[in-house]
């Protein structure tokens, strides 16, 4: 009960605090939402402060928080890891954009496993999170591994306990190619899981399958290589068995069709392409189509300009990958087009 | 200066009566809140929403009973746990430590009173959670397996784990005040039982256990009111998982650990209305608490005949 009180005291002072205007000199724009963009974000407003002189205040508050705020236009900006589907936008007045793309990958605690040995194929992959495949010498496995010895050792999944973008990715993925995970669970950022533990956030997942002998779970890239965990190969839509990394996520952003989706409603997972890593997800900016000052709206705009085009190599340096510059021309264009403010266009 | 004085007492009185409102005010507005929010989900769910145990966030089916069970069991573990232990601590140091040692082990219990309970849950997940995955769970599995209580593969997470963190999290507080209401006992009542010619398990039995039983049974309740809705320690641990198991050794949830985990990322009003709905469950199980342990002290006291 008192951590409840808690929380609501923290949620209230939360929404008070964002709420107050900055100080008149410099101006702050606030944005809140999915935190597994955070790590990114949080340096590329740093850096951008000390280049221009504009204060990003970034709330990794989670992506359910941050599309609640920018609804009630409490921040300048929200942050998404789903994207909204085109009739939600319009219902709100808002519009999306990927900002950064990133990559899920599933993990796992065998002892004596070389890294990034184990294969497995994408209905392996949803049997085992649906609990169907419960020891790790099942024939299916071994059939796919030859050359690896297996034991009877249980399978202990771990998944995310907290409502998380990651697991949108990670469910959106198991859901397009099992039917029979589609039937029984779906896509969200927290399901119904039919079997495991939960971890809270991508670091609580990855100590669990580090201490747990027998453990699959899934993290966001970034954490895989700080924790030093054992991912495994999957087979992708065009049959090839792939590892993670930026090459195989940058392949399946790649491949997506933006030009042709309303609202930039793409999901990333399970693209074609022979080099492209299935389960990779963009993560989305949200804003008002009819900002209130115009000032702002250009500062921020500029802010996420700067960001596509020169803040490449601070993503890549936190494994994260940026957004091609054919893609940021066509979001740039939709600016133009979309956003307006007192009645005039914000963009250029 | 008496029409002063006079000003004086009503100020006070006015203030401290203004004081002694807000307390209420505050429970009052915090229940009318948590009510206010549950309104969609009561009236989409209704009593099933106690009963049911699915929570689907993408159909959109909200139970709270793996909740409400893991919230009632983890508490109930760490009771049987802690209880005792603090019981046979308070009376070594009341009854038979050293005044030298008394003072040091009590001094140890106050700190550990005063540790932050995401410490514990850290310590829980690091450190508790590979002994029991490792020695502890297959112990007893070895002995006991052949129990449902103790069936499923040890993993060194789950509600065993989170109620044993929650044993030694309420220990201190049972500890302190159960010494503290040991020490009150006069000690010419319990010179005089000895006088009688009664031994020291009889003395503590039946001098200073039953003096303090009121004591005892309020330092309990408050142990009780700390573990039922302890947070962070307990979703490091417990597992986090929907399903209500029969195994110990399986992963559960209790109802802050739900609330914890899935309130940032909730956004439909109805998901958001059913984790408002599990808090007012939480609040009523503490409130029907608070009023069993009222009544269940004023019966024993009454049998007792304390008059205190």
């Amino acid at each position: 009960m008192k951590r409840l009180l808690l929380n609501i005291f923290f949620a209230i002072a939360l929404t008070a605090s964002l709420a107050t205007p900055s100080f008149a000199a410099r101006i702050t724009i606030i944005g809140a939402g999915a935190s597994f963009p955070f790590p990114v974000y949080a340096q590329w407003a740093n850096k951008y402060g000390k280049v221009q002189g504009v204060r990003i205040n970034y709330q990794s508050i989670g992506s359910g928080g941050g599309i609640r705020q920018i609804k009630a236009k409490t921040v300048d900006f929200g942050a998404s890891d789903a994207p909204l589907k085109p009739a939600d936008l319009d219902e709100a007045g808002l519009i999306q954009f990927p900002m950064i793309v990133g990559g899920v990958v599933p993990v796992v605690n065998i002892r004596g496993l070389e890294p990034g040995a184990l294969r497995l194929t994408p209905e392996l992959l949803a049997e085992i999170f649906l609990g169907k495949i419960t020891i790790w010498n099942d024939p299916a496995i071994v059939g796919l591994n030859p050359g690896i010895k297996l034991t009877d050792q249980p399978i202990i999944v771990v998944h995310r306990s907290d409502g998380s973008g990651t697991t949108w990715i990670f469910t959106n993925y198991l859901d397009k190619v099992s039917s029979e995970w589609h039937k029984q669970v779906g896509t969200a950022k927290a399901v119904n899981w039919p079997t495991g533990v939960g971890g809270k956030g991508n670091e609580g997942v990855a100590a669990y399958v580090t201490q747990v002998p027998g453990a699959i779970g899934y993290v966001e890239y970034a954490y895989a290589l700080q924790n030093r965990l054992n991912h495994v190969q999957l087979k992708n839509k065009a049959g090839r068995f792939v590892s993670p990394s930026s090459t195989t996520f940058q392949t399946a952003a790649a491949k997506a069709d933006w030009k042709s989706s309303v609202g930039y409603y793409v999901v990333l997972t399970d693209q074609p392409g022979e080099n492209s890593w299935p389960i990779t997800g963009a993560s989305f900016i949200l804003l008002q189509r009819n900002m209130p000052d115009t000032e702002r709206a250009r500062k921020m705009l500029a802010f996420f300009d700067w960001s596509y085009r020169h803040g490449k190599d601070i993503a890549e340096r936190l494994d994260y990958i940026p957004i091609p510059d054919s893609l940021v021309d066509m979001i740039e264009k939709t600016w133009s087009e979309t956003l307006r403010s007192q009645g005039g266009v914000v963009w250029p | 200066m008496g029409s002063y004085r006079g000003v004086q007492d009503r100020t006070f009185a006015g203030l401290a009566t203004l004081s002694a409102g807000t307390v209420i005010l505050l429970v009052v507005g915090i229940f009318v809140a948590l009510l206010a929010g549950s309104g969609p989900s009561i009236r989409e769910f209704g009593a099933r929403f106690l009963f049911a145990q699915e929570w689907n966030p993408v159909s959109q089916q909200f139970g709270a009973l793996s909740s409400i069970y893991g919230t009632l069991l983890s508490t109930g573990i760490a009771m049987v746990i802690a209880v005792p232990l603090s019981l046979i601590i308070a009376l070594f140091l009341v009854e038979l430590a050293h005044p030298a040692v008394s003072r040091v082990v009590g001094g140890a219990i106050e700190l550990l009173a005063a540790i932050p309970s995401i410490i514990y849950g850290m310590w829980g997940l690091f450190v508790l959670a590979p002994v029991m995955a490792r020695y502890v769970q297959p112990f007893i599995g070895k002995w006991a397996g052949d129990l449902p209580l103790f069936t499923g593969p040890p993993i060194g997470i789950g509600m065993l784990t989170a109620g044993i963190i929650l044993a030694l999290m309420i220990l201190p507080f049972i500890t302190s005040v159960t010494r503290d209401v040991f020490n009150m006992v006069p000690d010419v009542v319990k010179e005089s039982a000895y006088g009688l010619g009664a031994t020291t398990w009889e003395v503590t039995r039946q001098v200073t256990v039953r003096h303090g039983i009121m004591g005892i049974v309020g330092a309990c309740f408050l142990g009780l009111g700390r573990a039922i809705g302890e947070t962070m320690a307990v979703t490091f641990v417990i597992g986090n998982t929907h399903r209500i198991s029969p195994s110990l050794f399986a992963a559960g949830n209790s109802i802050a650990s739900t609330l914890a985990n899935e309130f940032t990322e909730a956004a439909e009003n109805l998901y958001l209305s059913s984790l408002i709905e599990l808090g007012l469950v939480l609040f009523l199980i503490t409130f029907l608490i608070q009023l069993a342990a009222r009544i269940w002290l004023q019966r024993t006291r009454r049998k007792l005949g304390v008059t205190r």
